[in-house]
């Protein structure tokens, strides 16, 4: 049998595809097992990790950014012209736009316009970590949702599917944008997402994050919501706490006493 | 390879027409080029609407991959013989818009130089990951259907045997090319206006008109500029097939419209407001829309009438209606409007940039270069199995030559 270039170029092609097709399968037979052991989670979760913000003390210190400020300043989070490529890790919003829910239609004289803290809500079910292609960002055991910098293409699927807008996408590269950069925590690099890390890199080390520390008015609570003894388990005991929404069965970390 | 010396034997309009697409793509690539360099943050892209026309105009193009289905499933299911020379226009068309698919993917990433991550760590619980299979998937069928059955008949034999399972499953595959597509939007907690089940079926419903209708225009472009003939009977049946896809579309968009006005949750609300009434004094989406729904109602008018709609003069006039109106549903609004407002109730223009649309533009040049190129080696074959040499198919694309 004679084999024409064309035959070869051909049967070199499909066999450079059949080999791709095979090397993938196994790699999704095998991640796939893996994935689920580690998605799944502990009956008894020892740690999960979560904040309860207390808006009333969070109200006595008007026009404080003391919290946006430690933060950015510890993670190189640029502060840029443009708002449309802002990048936010603890920000805040009018209490009327994150809250929605709590509108009665007569009490809003005195919370409209009350600046409530916005952080990633470090969801039990998160939808960015569903949605992200590379795994890129996912969930700890601890429930910090974590973000490889290095991984990410920039599909910003997972802006999208992010019901809270928690996630900042680098539209243009932050670097010039840092007024000091701290050495300790990595700069980032255009065209990648990021969001607030619960500051794992001070947790490692037994420290809160630094949000929590910064707060002159100890607004900010941290602490593990699977110990019913931890400082944030006994707020939620006390007092009426609200979640946001809820009802999309995310299971956000992060509560507000309202 | 492939036939591709049929495509380099041409008239000086021929050469002439590639080298003004040349100069678009360059152009595209110039400014592609200046998007890599300073971020995409030199598009109309934002914090609140992180997508915009590139992913806009993928789901659009998805679309137009998908309907080739249309022509395939009568000819081979149910020896449709009509169909016999629009077919392989038809995989050429889905071949192009899967291409085209996989270049707005890419210009819209912000780090494109990994994009093998999405192979390197296979991920089955992300709807994208199911989209890069479909759509290669997708296109390596087509591909092989087109290089064997042309094949066969330019040496004047029966195609081989085994290449009918590999169509037959091309036509399920064109379902789920789309309805992964929709599921990429659908099943996204906090986009009220995308999780609707309704996505995937509207999405279907859409693509095969605006398809097929794109593929009439071509046809009506080649009996003009080369003599080619799919046939009347050909041209007939796909104008029947666009009126009933786009009668559904319309149902389908309506039957949505109905669940969210009447029962006016706000958050669902918004969207639509945002869109066709305008929000919080931002208008800039709304003419644009209402012009989608005009062109989709005189689409509607020319091609519910028989004998309007297979006039010579009408029925390209409802094609370009047809296209233009899904183009502005799809290709702008569901994707635009889906993020307005935003989770935090942010109201945000979007308005595309200019090294945007000139990517954009770049794309649909690239697009115009391959369909040129594939429909000339069908129409080789064809003419070198029919009558004499066959001219030049100047084959202009949709809306890049506006």
């Amino acid at each position: 049998m004679k084999i024409t270039r064309k035959d070869f170029l051909r049967l070199s092609g499909l066999s450079f595809l059949a080999g791709g097709a095979m090397e993938a399968a196994r790699a999704i037979a095998g991640r796939s097992s893996a994935a689920t052991e580690s998605q799944s989670t502990p009956v008894a979760q020892s740690v999960r990790w979560g904040m309860v913000v207390d808006l009333r003390r969070c109200q006595k210190e008007k026009g404080c950014t003391a919290c946006t400020d430690a933060c950015d300043a510890a993670h190189n989070v640029p502060r840029l012209a443009d708002p449309q490529h802002q990048v936010n890790w603890i920000w805040t919003q009018p209490y009327e736009t994150v809250f929605p829910f709590i509108q009665n239609g007569y009490a809003e004289q005195s919370d409209a316009g009350i600046p409530v803290p916005l952080l990633c809500n470090h969801c039990a079910s998160p939808p960015c970590v569903h949605v992200c292609p590379t795994q890129a960002t996912w969930k700890r055991a601890d429930g910090i949702v974590m973000m490889d910098w290095h991984r990410c293409i920039g599909c910003r699927y997972c802006m999208a599917a992010c019901p809270y807008g928690s996630r900042s996408f680098n539209w243009v590269d932050p670097r010039p944008a840092i007024a000091h950069i701290n050495p300790d925590f990595p700069t980032r690099s255009k065209g990648v997402v990021e969001k607030c890390n619960f500051c794992e890199e001070r947790l490692a080390n037994g420290l809160k994050p630094s949000c929590v520390d910064a707060c002159p008015q100890k607004a900010l609570v941290f602490g593990n919501l699977a110990d019913p003894n931890s400082e944030p388990r006994q707020l939620l005991r006390q007092r009426f706490a609200v979640q946001r929404e809820p009802e999309l069965g995310t299971g956000p970390s992060v509560y507000y006493l309202v | 390879m492939f036939m591709f010396e049929k495509a380099i034997r041409g008239s000086r309009q021929y050469w002439i027409w590639l080298f003004c697409l040349l100069c678009v793509i360059l152009a595209g690539l110039a400014f592609y080029l200046y998007q890599l360099n300073l971020g995409l943050g030199v598009t109309g892209m934002s914090r609140n609407v992180s997508w915009g026309m590139y992913i806009a105009q993928f789901t659009f193009f998805v679309g137009v991959a998908a309907s080739a289905v249309m022509v395939v499933l009568p000819y081979y299911l149910h020896d449709y013989k009509a169909f016999g020379r629009v077919t392989v226009l038809g995989e050429f068309l889905a071949i192009t818009a899967v291409v085209m698919c996989c270049l707005f993917i890419f210009v819209d990433l912000g780090q494109p130089a990994r994009v093998f991550n999405i192979i390197l760590y296979p991920t089955p619980w992300s709807l994208m990951f199911w989209d890069m299979i479909s759509l290669s998937g997708y296109l390596l069928l087509n591909a092989m259907i087109t290089v064997v059955t042309l094949t066969a008949e330019r040496e004047e034999v029966a195609p081989p045997r085994w290449i009918r399972p590999v169509i037959v499953l091309s036509i399920p595959w064109a379902v789920s090319i789309h309805t992964v597509t929709a599921f990429l939007y659908s099943g996204l907690p906090g986009r009220s206006s995308w999780l609707t089940a309704i996505m995937a079926p509207r999405f279907l419903a859409g693509a095969f008109c605006s398809g097929p209708a794109l593929l009439i225009l071509f046809c009506l472009i080649l009996r003009r500029t080369t003599g080619f003939d799919v046939g009347q009977k050909a041209i007939n049946a796909l104008s029947v097939i666009v009126t009933y896809a786009m009668v559904i579309n319309v149902f389908f968009i309506l039957v949505e419209a109905f669940t969210v006005l009447y029962s006016r949750i706000p958050a669902d609300v918004a969207h639509l407001q945002y869109l066709y009434l305008g929000l919080d004094g931002n208008y800039h989406l709304v003419p644009w829309m209402w012009l989608s729904v005009l062109l989709a109602a005189v689409a509607l008018a020319l091609l519910l009438v028989p004998s309007w709609r297979r006039n010579p003069v009408i029925l390209p006039i409802a094609c370009l209606a047809v296209f233009f109106s899904l183009w502005l549903d799809k290709g702008l609004g569901l994707i635009v409007g889906g993020f307005v407002p935003s989770p935090l109730d942010t109201v945000t223009t979007y308005t595309p940039t200019l090294p945007e649309w000139s990517i954009v533009l770049g794309i649909y040049a690239i697009g115009a270069v391959m369909i040129t190129v594939f429909y000339k080696i069908a129409l080789a074959v064809h003419g070198e199995i029919g009558e004499a040499d066959v001219h030049v198919p100047a084959v202009p694309a949709g809306p890049a030559d506006r």
